[in-house]
């Protein structure tokens, strides 16, 4: 038994055994419950860049649970057991969720040092990573959808964690019901897929599918519900309630989610491929929406999580948008279609890092000043820190040069003009109006006459992991091509080739 | 809500025997016949709220919240501890099966239903039902606390 053949399971299973561990560590010590779980969310970190650099270099890696030998995928010829898949795609979807979790937990040891029932917020914590990581690293549609109920299910009960506001436990049902809409979904595709070919595994689906009408009415279901889960425009009415009631970290995590649920729908689309350019047009015109939508509804907003959470919905537009027209080439995406495909997965990484300091930053001024609208004013004077940062992920998220948001974006940009270039002014008009929102915020929150009431110290683990974000975003803006070659390439090969995805089951 | 006559109190306490058996067999049994951890469980469960309904406010002093949620911890980490012992091979491996003395060998075709032979699965269908049946009795009386307007410790 080696530790990389087993990599795969233990990435999902770690995170299982520790969130069942913290209640009962929690009892004997809360020191000692923060302690376990750092380890495990350390050890999980190790696993995932462990799992990555293999899958890069070694291709697929496939586990099968409960069989003899883990790469036993189809003992009689087709795939009977839960399947666990893992390419170079999922390896850098994993790689992301397992990092911000480890941030976000670092973060949360003194953010929510003073609130109650922490015991079963980090139990929380940690099955919302179990339900991420399951999603991304599945190959079987039945465990597809039990890995996006514990997701459902955690974090609807982190986003009500305030439980004593109204707002919070209305947004946290809102959420529940919406996302048991789309799990019903799922599930019906599910049936459907199961009912005509006798089989759940993805790649052996995929292998057999026919495009039948059936088939076609299962795709949009688990197209719509995964649009869902990810928040794009017609159904994003869910996010700003939910990102802006849950605390401050658990919206990086939610966020985090939804790219998540993004993975999904691509890994969808690429493998089953019926008709991809009427799909992939449908994409590219929803990511446009989402870019207006977003932009257009964080200007008016004066909760500064909910205008995180509108410019949140901007974001997966220009995700949905670099992907969606890159398939509309498929399959064989080899000029700009390649392009926009690897823009699209790299600003899945610039996202999470924008936008989680964002939310990160919004999570210090509440805690400084106990407020969540934009009447704050003059913290500059006594935190440069915090307005450093905030510059920052302004500058990324608004796509500046020296940032990572600009060489993502710019990607999308320059590729999607060959399609239609209406498409990428509206992209880039969407960029400079984000600029204006977030030149408001710093303006209405850091600038101005100093704050007059005496303020606490911001505690510097959670200045540490800001940093963190802040130098990485800085990094990649830099050193771009680094990342791509290293890994966002070799993702979006393993997205666009899903014959070996295929052929790695059967 | 008080408590109810002595004649519903002592068939309900009567009532305990029955439950009990019931709901083990169905536990015991899972891997057998239809049922398993999750229905003997919620069955278990159900003598739970019936002791709400016969108690009433009484019920504090028999079941004991801190107790529940402990053993519901104890049995979901005793499930993936199951899962975790097979990881030699692979995880969820039933190292259990055909290991000879009293788990013997697994049989297959037309048999009696042996409840021996199947390795780790019995093992994991009764944690399953312990968990079940103490998450659904904490969920019952956390519930009866609320409807009577009393805010349950935990939640504030």
């Amino acid at each position: 038994m080696t530790l990389i053949e087993h990599a795969p399971i233990l990435l999902i299973a770690i995170p299982l055994l520790a969130a069942f561990l913290t209640p009962i560590v929690g009892r004997v010590n809360s020191l000692l419950r923060n302690f376990e779980m750092i380890i495990a969310l350390i050890s999980i970190e190790f696993l995932a860049i462990l799992l990555s650099y293999d899958v890069i270099r070694n291709g697929i890696r496939t586990y099968t649970l409960g069989a003899e030998i883990p790469g036993l995928t189809s003992p009689a010829g087709f795939p009977v057991r839960i399947i666990l898949e893992v390419d170079a795609m999922n390896a850098f979807i994993s790689l992301i969720a397992s990092s911000i979790t480890l941030i976000v937990a670092i973060y949360c040891l003194n953010f929510m040092k003073e609130q109650r029932i922490l015991d079963k917020f980090y139990t929380l914590l940690l099955l919302l990573l179990t339900g991420m990581l399951g999603l991304t690293l599945t190959g079987d549609f039945f465990n597809l959808f039990v890995f996006l109920e514990i997701l459902s299910v955690s974090s609807a009960a982190l986003i009500a964690f305030y439980v004593q506001r109204g707002e919070a436990l209305e947004s946290a049902f809102k959420y529940m019901v919406i996302s048991s809409v789309g799990a019903l979904m799922v599930l019906f595709a599910i049936g459907l897929l199961y009912g005509q070919y006798d089989l759940l595994n993805m790649a052996a689906i995929a292998d057999s599918i026919q495009g039948s009408f059936l088939d076609k009415v299962a795709l949009t279901l688990l197209i719509s519900a995964f649009l869902l889960k990810a928040g794009s425009v017609p159904v994003h009415m869910w996010k700003p309630d939910a990102y802006g009631e849950a605390p401050a970290p658990v919206s990086v995590l939610l966020l985090t989610s939804a790219l998540v649920s993004l993975y999904v729908l691509f890994r969808i689309f690429t493998i089953f491929a019926i008709n991809p350019v009427l799909l992939g047009w449908i994409l590219a015109i929803l990511g446009i929406l989402s870019i207006f939508l977003g932009v257009s509804m964080a200007l008016i907003q004066n909760n500064l999580q909910r205008l995180i959470a509108y410019s949140g919905i901007a974001e997966i537009g220009y995700i949905i948008l670099g992907v969606g027209s890159g398939l509309v080439e498929f399959p064989s995406p080899t000029g700009f279609g390649f392009t926009a495909i690897s823009g699209g997965l790299f600003h899945i990484l610039n996202d999470t890092l924008d936008l989680g300091l964002l939310f990160l930053i919004a999570g210090a001024i509440f805690y400084l000043t106990g407020k969540r609208d934009l009447s704050i004013g003059g913290l500059a004077h006594s935190q440069p820190t915090l307005a450093v940062f905030f510059l920052i992920g302004m500058g990324a998220v608004s796509g500046l040069p020296p940032f990572n948001g600009f060489a993502s974006k710019l990607m999308i940009y320059e590729s999607v003009y060959y399609l239609n270039p209406l498409l990428a002014i509206i992209g880039i008009l969407g960029s400079i109006l984000m600029l204006a929102i977030f030149v408001k915020v710093f303006s209405a929150i850091f600038l101005g006459i100093p704050y007059d009431k005496e303020l606490r110290k911001i505690p510097g683990s959670m200045l540490a992991v800001m940093g963190i974000l802040a130098l990485s975003i800085i990094f990649i803006g830099l050193f771009p091509n680094l990342v791509l070659e290293s890994i966002i390439t070799p993702a979006t090969k393993a997205l666009i080739n899903p014959k070996n995805y295929i052929e790695a089951i059967l | 809500m008080d408590q109810m006559s002595k004649i519903v109190r002592t068939i309900a306490s009567l009532l305990i025997v029955p439950g009990m058996i019931f709901g083990l067999y169905v536990i015991m049994h899972g891997h057998l016949t239809p049922g398993g951890g999750f229905q003997g469980g919620a069955v278990i469960a159900t003598i739970s709220a019936l002791f709400i309904v016969a108690y009433g406010e009484r019920i504090k002093g028999i079941l004991n919240q801190d107790v529940l949620s402990l053993v519901e911890s104890m049995a979901l980490l005793a499930f993936i501890s199951l899962a975790f012992l097979g990881i030699s091979v692979t995880f969820f491996h039933n190292f259990l099966a055909n290991s000879g003395k009293i788990f013997g060998a697994s049989v297959s075709g037309v048999n009696p239903g042996y409840l021996n032979t199947g390795g780790i699965i019995p093992l994991m269908n009764l944690v399953v039902g312990l968990e079940v049946s103490a998450a659904l009795s904490l969920i019952v009386l956390v519930m009866y606390f609320s409807s009577r307007n009393e805010v349950v410790k935990d939640v504030t």
